[in-house]
């Protein structure tokens, strides 16, 4: 069979919106292969993996719980992705803005202020675009390259965490776990559905889909993010700054992902603890691509993500299968993403007899 | 009787809300140069892009050599024997010139000494190359002859030429011609897409002209005149600019004061001791060889580079040598530069986002931090109508334009800001004829209106035709200017090549200012 790759000339529109669906398609394929090789019956792991886990409330509100954290700083990534700013370090943010936030917990762990919690988003916030504001510094300053320094500045961050809470921050009466005490009350986040563990993190998630809606549609400054990445000349043109850019992007990608992580421990976790994140800011990576980098598509993409952590929760426990089962999710969806993405620009022809008359027209010539 | 090279047969390309190609014939004779002509938006680029394989036709087939072929892809093409020369380039600007033409041709024709191959064709041909340097370091005269060398190395028989001369000097052009006839005599077969009709004329054996998609007659142009050529193409009488009479020209607008600047680059050009003025009402060109200094010139002038001078640029009564393009704008000044894609508009972004790049400041756009998106729309019809840009509607993206009405666009985008100062760099590049006389008149009538013109062009003709004084600018150093009728084209042509010459009459010294008298 012969298959070729023709240039469309153009862009289609059409394909920007098909491609993740057909990606979406494509993994559930793969995935039954996958579990065929696995020996256990694809269609019951298929089921248990993307079904079972929401097919109750509990699951359900679950999918709300893991998916906060993932559009919130999927959405964030998604304005540096557009300006080329590649801010691959959104998982030290998280854990930063979990740190500032929940230290404040801790500092005020007898309180019963309703500014409280307030404060501790502001340094959740605050947290994540500090540690942000550091590749930022470097790339404007010095020329650095962000993607380098944003992601060494996780493990910076992640034995930051380790330290805390083997050192200063470890709960007196915690019988020597590594972990802080508890969250008072009032630096809790109010359940929004009883009974399930479905928190108000979820509101922060919509709001920010919303405000990079409106941001990147219809503000100067989503105007200027996306020149500067499609045109940086027409940029310096309009006399957008990159540096401003570069600032704007990074502090809002470290933000969000600041307060994702606050909103981690704060909401589910109550407690400031070794593995705050499984992950999420390096998975909202592929949510922000897997939704094109548009708000509206991250929210679904980033609900899509938190169902294969889910999944690979429940497969794992149902059917005995490894955990690494979720990460061989994620990746496949990327990968074919990616490859999906080619036909943006080009399209699929099957065709054995038109290339050889041309083969044989080029000989003739 | 000898088969036609190429022959096609009712080619139809739909766009959405255009037929870019309307049941087109064409038969390309071997050893023949023939001139495709039609005014912007006919339909040109199109249908040599279904030659080349980069876009498929809705319709019509096509025969090389007296057998039909399929060209799905340019590398079948390439196979075939075809070379093209786009009109706008796909060089990578993060790479050198060789590693650019290697990725251009087949695996067999890169492999071996490039590197000398392309020096001896550059130098066999006259255009002068260095394979070493890195694109983003040329101007878009010298990427032109990336392109044109990356064709002749692959000795095709059939050369498509979309607008290869708009930005080349009467020297290029003269030498380009050479090696066209010479590849002509050879027996290659060249289609040639120019709006400069002249050179039409000198050069091309016969000329297919289109309008709206379709081919509506053939001519000799030998036989025709530019402006009966120019005529045929728009179906009516060509109205060539007219200067406004009784202008008074006012106070100093734009001036520079020993500007200088240190390319950033090595292999830019720096600016040595730039002075001139430009007074309202009064239009001043600048001529020289693209590479000179001009693309330096406009950045330092549009504020994408500032200096440390503050005092070294003043636009009215405000000093802005280290104030940005925002700034700039709002103190009254517009700029048209080289580049459309990429530079003065972004190519993925609909009209209406393009008005809004450079408008917003002075067309008020903007309303606290939000793009007001009905008034940017409304302005971007205005420029469509007003500047007669051929285009379905202002949501098209600005890589759906042809060539020459983005051209149009993005300088009625400017001309529309009411600029007390407007620079423009090759206003006409690719523009039709009709269409660039009108864009020269609205230069003609921005001036009487008060307006200070700067105009940066290699277009002597263009140059004499709209200045009221014309300076030189040679290797980063501009010349004292001339009142249009106290120098003659082959004295500018002089000091464009760095030689010193004393036009006859008395030389106005650029602080002089301009001809009120
Ligand atoms: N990708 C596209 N999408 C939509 N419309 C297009 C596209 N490309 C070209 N067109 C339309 O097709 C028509 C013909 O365009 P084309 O580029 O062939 O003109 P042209 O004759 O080369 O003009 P110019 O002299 O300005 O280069 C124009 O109306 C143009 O707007
Ligand atoms: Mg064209």
């Amino acid at each position: 069979m012969l298959l070729r790759l023709e240039n469309r000339g153009e862009i289609s529109r059409a394909m920007v919106y098909a491609s993740p669906f057909i990606a979406v398609v494509l993994t559930l394929i793969a995935g039954v292969f996958l579990f065929a090789i696995l020996g256990v019956n694809p269609v019951d792991a298929i089921l248990s993996f993307f079904v079972t886990p929401i097919s109750t409330l509990d699951g359900f509100a679950e999918l709300f719980v893991k998916g906060t954290p993932l559009v919130l700083i999927g959405v964030g990534l998604s304005f540096g992705f557009q300006a080329n700013v590649w801010n691959i370090g959104a998982e030290g943010q998280l854990t930063v803005g979990a740190l500032a936030g929940g230290g404040l917990a801790l500092l005020f762990f007898e309180s019963e202020s309703l500014f409280l919690l307030p404060a501790m988003v502001i340094a959740g916030t605050l947290g994540g675009m500090a540690w942000a504001a550091i590749p930022a510094f470097l790339k404007t300053r010095y020329n650095t390259n962000e993607i380098l320094t944003s992601l060494m500045l996780v493990y910076v961050a992640l034995l930051l965490l380790s330290y805390l809470i083997h050192g200063p921050w470890k709960d007196p009466e915690g019988q020597n776990f590594p972990e802080s005490r508890l969250f008072p009350d009032a630096g809790i986040l109010p359940v929004m559905i009883e009974t399930t563990r479905m928190h108000a993190g979820w509101l922060f998630a919509l709001a920010a889909v919303a405000t990079g809606w409106i941001l990147i549609a219809r503000h100067i400054i989503g105007f200027q993010i996306r020149v500067t990445g499609m045109a940086p000349m027409a940029a310096s043109f309009a006399g957008f700054k990159e540096k401003k850019i570069i600032w704007i992007t990074l502090l809002m990608s470290g933000g969000a992902a600041g307060l994702a992580g606050m909103i981690e421990v704060s909401g589910p976790i109550q407690q400031i603890v070794p593995n705050i994140s499984p992950g999420y800011g390096f998975t909202a990576i592929i949510v922000a691509f897997l939704g094109r980098l548009h708000p509206v598509g991250v929210l679904f993409a980033g609900l899509l993500m938190a169902l294969t952590y889910l999944g690979g929760e429940n497969a794992q426990i149902e059917m005995n299968l490894p955990n690494a089962v979720t990460g061989v999710f994620q990746g496949m969806l990327l990968f074919f993403l990616l490859a999906a993405d080619v036909l943006i620009k080009y399209r699929v022809k099957f065709g054995g007899a038109k290339t050889s008359s041309t083969a044989a027209a080029g000989e003739a010539g | 009787m000898t088969a036609p090279r190429l022959e096609l047969k009712g080619v139809t390309k739909r766009y959405p809300g255009v037929v870019a190609n309307n049941n087109v014939d064409l038969t390309v004779m071997p050893g023949e140069i023939h001139a495709l002509l039609g005014e912007n938006g006919a339909g040109k680029s199109t249908l040599v892009k279904f030659i080349y394989g980069v876009q498929r036709a809705d319709a019509g087939w096509m025969k090389w050599e007296g057998r039909e072929v399929e060209i799905p892809n340019p590398k079948a093409a390439r196979d075939l024997g075809i070379g093209m020369v786009f009109q706008h380039f796909s060089l990578f600007d993060a790479m050198t010139v060789e590693e650019n033409i290697a990725l251009g041709i087949s695996a067999e024709l890169a492999k071996g000494d490039l590197n000398s191959r392309i020096k001896e064709i550059s130098a066999s041909y006259g255009l002068l190359l260095d394979p070493d340097r890195y694109v983003h370091t040329l101007s878009v005269g010298e990427r032109q002859r990336i392109e044109v060398v990356r064709c002749l190395l692959q000795s095709p028989k059939l050369l498509i030429m979309d607008e290869p001369t708009s930005v080349l000097t009467p020297q290029e052009v003269e030498e380009l011609f050479k090696t066209l006839r010479r590849l002509s005599g050879e027996g290659v077969s060249i289609l040639y897409i120019s709006h400069k009709l002249q050179e039409i004329k000198e050069l091309c054996h016969t000329a297919t002209i289109m309008r709206m998609g379709e081919v509506v007659d053939d001519c000799d142009p030998a036989e025709e005149t530019a402006r009966s050529m120019a005529e045929m193409m728009m179906g009516k009488n060509l109205v060539s600019p007219e200067r406004p009479e009784g202008i008074e020209t006012g106070a100093p607008q734009l001036v520079v004061r020993n500007l200088d600047m240190e390319s950033s680059d090595h292999h830019g050009v720096d600016l040595h001791g730039i002075s001139f003025e430009v007074r309202s009402g009064e239009i001043l060109g600048i001529a020289g060889i693209a590479g000179n200094g001009q693309t330096e010139l406009m950045d330092v002038l549009s504020g994408e580079v500032l200096v440390d001078d503050d005092d070294s640029i003043i636009i009215g009564d405000k000093t802005v040598g280290g104030a940005g393009p925002v700034e700039r704008r709002a103190a009254g000044m517009s700029f048209v530069p080289e580049e459309r894609l990429g530079h003065g508009a972004v190519a993925e972004m609909t009209l209406w986002e393009n008005a809004f790049l450079s408008g917003a400041t002075r067309k008020d756009l903007l309303k606290s931090g939000f793009i007001q998106i009905n008034k940017s729309s409304k302005y971007a019809s205005e420029i469509v109508e007003q500047f007669k840009v051929k285009t379905p509607g202002v949501l098209n993206a600005a890589n759906s334009l042809s060539g020459g009405n983005l051209q149009k666009f993005i300088f009625g985008r400017e001309i529309l800001q009411d600029p007390s100062v407007i620079v423009v760099l090759q206003p006409t590049w690719g523009v039709d004829a009709g269409s660039a006389a009108a864009i020269r008149q609205s230069l003609l009538d921005l001036a009487a209106d008060g307006a200070a013109v700067l105009v940066i062009s290699q277009d002597l003709e263009e140059l004499f035709e709209v200045a009221d004084r014309i300076a030189v600018i040679c290797e980063g150093r501009l010349s004292k200017s001339w009142p249009p009728d106290e120098i003659t084209v082959d004295e500018i042509g002089l000091l464009m090549a760095g030689i010193e010459v004393d036009p006859a009459g008395a030389a106005h010294d650029s602080e002089a200012g301009g001809h009120a008298a």
